[in-house]
């Protein structure tokens, strides 16, 4: 007991002691140079030279397969592998009035086969495989005095039967004492759908010569080169977002969007059978309405255990609601060493232009039988791992990060796949 | 839908109503500012992410790309 007695007295003592020792003022500018601390005049900064901040590489191995291909009209292979990979460098720099720039450059490159692709011509003579690349810039300018920022963005994508171009407008502010966080974020994608049809189905104004049109680019046939025209899909997406430190251990984060799409919305080659055998390609509304809400809730509870949450609500103007779950619980092995394994619940309604193979009628004026938009619920689990030691991972000072990712998802339509990724973080 | 909508926003409301927030100083930030309790999806996450979207009906409210792209396959 007097042991306890005396070690609160003491650390009272120490803690009168420091706290005396803030009274005092700062004389370290009247004393002679010593030591090799110099005192920072930090009024004359000059605007600081552009350098790289950070280089993340993200890549990605994914492999599905199922029986309800759309391009068969919701049976047949669902196969599909891809690899992924993107790389996204982040240059840094202050201007003239000390604020913060940002230019974030990305590129991604996408090597896919998917089964169901060559049965774009009726025979399976189509090509199983495409390649997509994606480049992006964005940059931001950040006053962290006011904690205000704001940014523009631009975006590509491209692949044999599919283009998309897209542009960004966001800002952020801050709250007084730097708890919370408003975002707001304005998208535009402007994009082309090549109207490449099922080999059966191709309207004979839309080639030159007779042609076996494929997904990935292949025209076969007799040589003759196809002429194939594209249609407008538009999306035009407001979203907000609004994060607060709740305490010194829980964290949430409330966001919301606003989409809506005009346009070619359904895919070419999306094969539907009636009840009367005859097929036809997919045909969708021209507009699209979706509002998903959601929030995350993140809490670190004890010394190295961090619950990550997530939920979000959906529905849109065709008739699907859905409702996503995720629970993620980082376990921190020691402060730059943790696992995190991870499950996630997802269900939706259908949407109502939805019906199974053969089961539309001929007189129906919307129809698809894309699974995507059948009622269905998902479980996807696995679990990440995550190096950050601050000599660099595996002694390499430039690799501050290294996160390994592995993931099974399962949909009650029968789809199952996985898909491993790691993502590298230079500094 | 609209009943839904009202209800999840009452339950984020309320969510947000029972722990009153605190006035945090910074050393007091030091859990928070872990990299493990960032309000966003992770940098791994991001094609697992996409071929979600592309599989689901379901889309946005993550931080996330809302448009572009195809996931024709």
């Amino acid at each position: 007991m007097r042991k306890i007695f005396l070690s609160v007295v003491g650390f009272s003592l120490i803690c009168r002691m420091s706290a005396h020792a803030q009274i005092k003022p700062d004389t370290s500018f009247n004393k002679s140079k010593f030591s090799l601390y110099e005192p920072v005049d930090t009024s004359s900064y000059n605007a600081r030279a552009l350098r790289v901040d950070e280089i993340d590489f993200v890549s990605s191995y994914y492999n599905q397969n199922g029986n309800h291909s759309a391009v068969t009209g919701g049976i047949g292979t669902e196969k599909v592998t891809d690899i992924a990979t993107g790389l996204t460098l982040n240059l840094v720099w202050l201007n003239q009035a000390m604020n913060k720039n940002t230019l974030a450059i990305g590129f991604g490159f996408d090597y896919h086969t998917a089964a169901s692709q060559a049965f774009v011509s009726k025979t399976g003579a189509s090509s199983p495989d495409g390649t997509r690349i994606y480049p992006s810039v964005d940059w931001t300018v950040e006053n962290e005095k006011k904690g205000l920022s704001f940014g523009i963005g631009t975006y590509y994508s491209g692949e044999y039967n599919y283009q998309s171009l897209g542009a960004d407008l966001h800002f952020s502010q801050k709250t007084k004492d730097k708890s919370g966080e408003f975002t707001a974020k304005l998208q535009g994608y402007f994009d082309q759908v090549k109207l490449i049809y099922p080999s059966e189905l191709i309207p004979n104004s839309t080639t030159v010569g007779t042609v076996v049109t494929s997904a990935s680019g292949t025209v076969g046939g007799h040589g003759g080169k196809a002429s194939i025209p594209s249609s407008p899909r538009n999306t035009y997406a407001a979203s907000f977002s609004y994060s607060q430190m709740i305490n010194s251990r829980l964290q949430v984060a409330f966001m919301g969007d606003l989409v809506t799409q005009n346009g070619y919305l359904g895919l070419p080659f999306h094969r539907v059978y009636f009840t009367n055998g005859k097929d036809t390609v997919e045909r969708l509304p021209s507009s699209r309405f979706k509002i998903p809400v959601g929030f995350r809730l993140n809490y670190f509870a004890g010394d190295n255990i961090i619950f990550r949450t997530y939920y979000r609500y959906y529905a849109d103007n065709w008739g699907t609601k859905a409702s996503t779950a995720n629970l993620e619980i980082a376990y921190k092995l020691s402060p730059f060493f943790s696992l995190s394994p991870f499950y996630r619940f997802y269900t939706q309604t259908a949407a109502k232009y939805f019906a199974p193979y053969g089961t539309h009628a001929p007189t129906d004026q919307y129809y698809t039988s894309n699974y995507e938009y059948a009622q269905f619920q998902s479980n996807f689990y696995g679990i990440g791992l995550r190096l950050a030691p601050p000599k660099g991972v595996f002694g390499w000072q430039n690799l501050h990060d290294l996160e390994l990712r592995y993931g099974h998802y399962t949909q009650t339509t029968g789809l199952a796949s996985d898909v491993i990724s790691v993502n590298l973080g230079f500094k | 839908m609209i009943k839904q909508l009202i209800f999840v926003s009452c339950c984020c409301l309320l969510m947000a109503s029972i722990t009153s927030c605190v006035h945090l100083k910074e050393y007091q930030k030091s859990r928070l500012n872990d990299s493990e309790m960032i309000l966003a999806n992770r940098k791994v996450e991001k094609n697992e992410l996409n071929f979600q979207s592309y599989r689901e009906a379901a889309s946005g409210a993550n931080a996330g790309k809302t448009g572009g792209g195809c996931g024709c396959n």
